[in-house]
């Protein structure tokens, strides 16, 4: 009894001795930074990413590699090595393939445990279950990346146009792409500039 | 490695071959289980901690019984003696327990030949071999005892008729040549002790730990079921951290009123605790086959066991805490009594070279095995890898300017150059570049299906998508991945 006792007092000085979060912010990848409006993802707030599913994963690289749980909900064909290449640690990305009907509850369940969360809804939601989705992930200070749009997103992504180098006419592989992403925020309307080299944010 | 730490245990095998199913006529077949469970059970209570091998075959370490008896050749007489009264006549013949060094020198020592040369008896039934004679008497045998059907013949071909000649060889030309099975094969040929693991493992211990209950009448709901079993699966983690265990893969097993057993194992992240071995048989009995035709069937017993445990002081909460995992853990359980157990997991990349092939998801608490991953896989793909990867082969049209679908001639090269791409079901987009097929020819020892190359193409189109196609002469186009 007494050496539990000791393991909880140390426990409580050790959690007291770490520091202590003053922002919201999550680990960012610095390149995607200047699409965020604070230059970071913040906790509980949903982000709408469209026309790109290697950006919304991009987004979640910095945060998984630093130990944090993420979740991908409703992509029953991703490619797991390619969210490998983007960054993120398999062992602590839980997968939901096809959560049939349940995709706004199981989100909401998992908000409560996992750092960032991507959603690929497969109907349009309705109005409260957003809501009620987007308190839950205040509360927990989950960030959420949709793959669509997301009524009250905190910023939408769009992606405008795509190039990809390394392939000729008859010739070459795949190399890097490049996103021109525009990004509506609080801030206003602006575009960027994302590249990948061999799946990997430069 | 030398000689002496290789050396295995003193090893006694008692053989009854009157219980061995292979003997024994069908009919016969529920009467020797019967007579075999008592055989066995009377060895365990003369000499405990012996290890069934096989129906007919049990075997236990000699330096207990031979320190209790004396000697070897007593203590073999005493297990000889302690089965005696419960065999009938016509079940005595070829009753022998042999002594040797090792499990499977002491196996043949009790079932070879009375005359072979280093075995000696000292009183009927009981065939002894000493320590130091053992590789002898092994290479006087034929290689069949130690090799299995499908390098015995093999061996034969080459030449090695007896365990003395495959003893010969050198070990790593073995393994290089025959591979695993061989090897082993070939460390009991020169009496060596097992490569892994004990020579008699007593695995009784974790029977006592099962739980099992009956119901009267069978249980037919889910919930019922699943209410019915909080008692005996409390009873089961009881019994476990009595004794300082955790359970890491238990075995539920649940029987219908017609007798019919349905069984399943459960293997979990961290270890079981009631409520997640109620969760499990409840996931369980969600599965059951509805039977309607038969009317009013339900679970009559269940029963868990564990399969592999673990000792409590490991799975104690560090001092620092893994609050985490073990909210994520709680939170993905309640996700799969939502959408079923195979709905949640994580995703695992493993070997191979077609993106389908390449990766596969773990649902949430079963075990990731180590992948084999590793290794060289020539032909898979370079660079950046699609993220959408089509699981189905959708079919897919590469058509040229006139229309007409492009073909990989016997050069391994596109018949024209692509102009336009047809998804599934969508209307025709321009490309505006693409890769050299690389062909990929797996299985081509096989001859169903071999002999057909794969061919792989990157396209970027207009719209700056691009895709990874698949070809082959027989189905043609398909998608194999979108770069999304």
């Amino acid at each position: 009894m007494s050496q539990l006792a000791t393991v909880r007092s140390l426990q409580q000085r050790i959690s007291t001795m770490q520091p202590a979060r003053l922002d919201d912010g999550l680990p960012t990848p610095p390149e995607l930074r200047p699409l965020l409006p604070g230059g970071a993802l913040r906790k509980g707030a949903p982000i709408a990413v469209q026309g790109s599913l290697q950006l919304a994963l991009a987004l979640l690289g910095s945060a998984s590699a630093s130990g944090a749980w993420c979740g991908v909900i409703g992509i029953p064909e991703l490619g797991f090595e390619a969210a490998a290449q983007a960054g993120l640690t398999l062992e602590r990305l839980v997968l939901v393939p096809d959560p049939g009907a349940h995709s706004l509850t199981i989100a909401g369940m998992l908000s409560e445990v996992l750092t960032i969360l991507v959603l690929c809804p497969n109907r349009q939601p309705a109005p409260g279950e957003v809501e009620r989705l987007n308190a839950r992930l205040r509360d927990h200070g989950t960030a959420l990346v949709v793959t669509n749009t997301w009524p009250r997103s905190d910023t939408a992504l769009r992606v405008t146009a795509s190039r990809w180098s390394g392939l000729g006419r008859g010739h070459g592989l795949l190399r890097t792409h490049e996103l021109s992403v525009s990004s509506t925020d609080r801030r206003g309307q602006r575009t960027h500039t994302v590249r990948f080299r061999d799946g990997r944010l430069t | 490695m030398s000689n002496d730490e290789d050396q295995p245990a003193r090893v006694l095998v008692l053989v009854v071959p009157a219980c061995e199913p292979e003997r024994a006529l069908p009919e016969h077949l529920m009467r020797i289980d019967r007579l075999w469970k008592d055989v066995f059970g009377a060895v365990q209570r003369t000499v405990p901690g012996a290890a069934e091998l096989q129906p007919g075959r049990c075997a236990m370490r000699a330096r207990g019984p031979t320190r209790y008896y004396g000697s070897e050749a007593v203590a073999a007489r005493a297990v000889l003696d302690c089965v005696a009264e419960l065999l009938q006549d016509g079940f005595r013949d070829g009753v022998a327990v042999g002594v040797a060094s090792g499990r499977f020198a002491a196996e043949q020592a009790a079932t070879a030949d009375e005359r072979t040369v280093w075995l000696h008896s000292p009183s009927p039934g009981v065939r002894l071999v000493e320590p130091e004679r053992t590789a002898e008497f092994l290479s006087g045998l034929p290689i069949e005892c130690a090799a299995d059907e499908l390098l015995a013949p093999v061996l034969v071909g080459l030449g090695i008729r007896t365990l003395g000649a495959f003893a010969a060889l050198p070990e790593q030309a073995v393994l290089q040549r025959f591979g695993k099975e061989a090897r082993i094969a070939h460390r009991r040929a020169r009496a060596l002790g097992e490569l892994h693991g004990s020579e008699v493992s007593d695995g009784a211990p974790l029977r006592d730990l099962s739980v099992s209950c009956e119901f009267e009448p069978p249980l037919e709901g889910v919930d019922q079921l699943a209410f019915a079993c909080s008692t005996p699966a409390e009873r089961f983690a009881r019994g476990l951290s009595e004794r300082g265990l955790v359970c890491t893969e238990l075995r539920v097993e649940l029987t219908d009123d017609a007798s019919s057993v349905h069984e399943r194992t459960w293997s979990h992240p961290a270890h079981f605790t009631a409520t997640d071995i109620v969760n499990r048989v409840r996931w369980q009995a969600a599965t059951l086959p509805a039977a309607p035709e038969r009317g009013g069937a339900g679970v009559a017993s269940i029963r868990i066991a564990p399969e592999r445990t673990a000792p409590a002081a490991s799975h104690e909460p560090g001092l620092w805490s893994n609050a985490p995992e073990e909210r994520v853990h709680h939170q993905l359980t309640r996700v799969q009594s939502l959408i079923g157990p195979e709905g949640v997991g994580t995703g695992m990349i493993i070997g191979g070279r077609i993106s389908t092939d390449r990766q596969r998801l773990i649902p949430w608490g079963a075990r990731r095995e180590s992948a084999s991953a590793a290794g060289p896989w020539p032909g898979h793909l370079m660079g950046p890898l699609p993220n959408v990867i089509s699981t189905q082969h959708a079919p897919a049209r590469l058509i040229d300017e006139n229309q007409a679908i492009v073909l990989i001639d016997a050069d391994e090269l596109l018949s024209e150059s692509p102009a336009f791409f047809v998804a599934d079901g969508a209307a025709p987009r321009a490309v505006r570049a693409w890769s050299t097929p690389w062909p990929l020819r797996e299985h081509w020892w096989h001859s169903r299906t071999g002999h057909e190359a794969l061919y792989r193409l990157q396209i970027v189109l207009d719209d700056g998508e691009a895709w990874l196609l698949r070809y082959t002469a027989s189905s043609g186009w398909a998608a194999e991945g979108r770069y999304a």
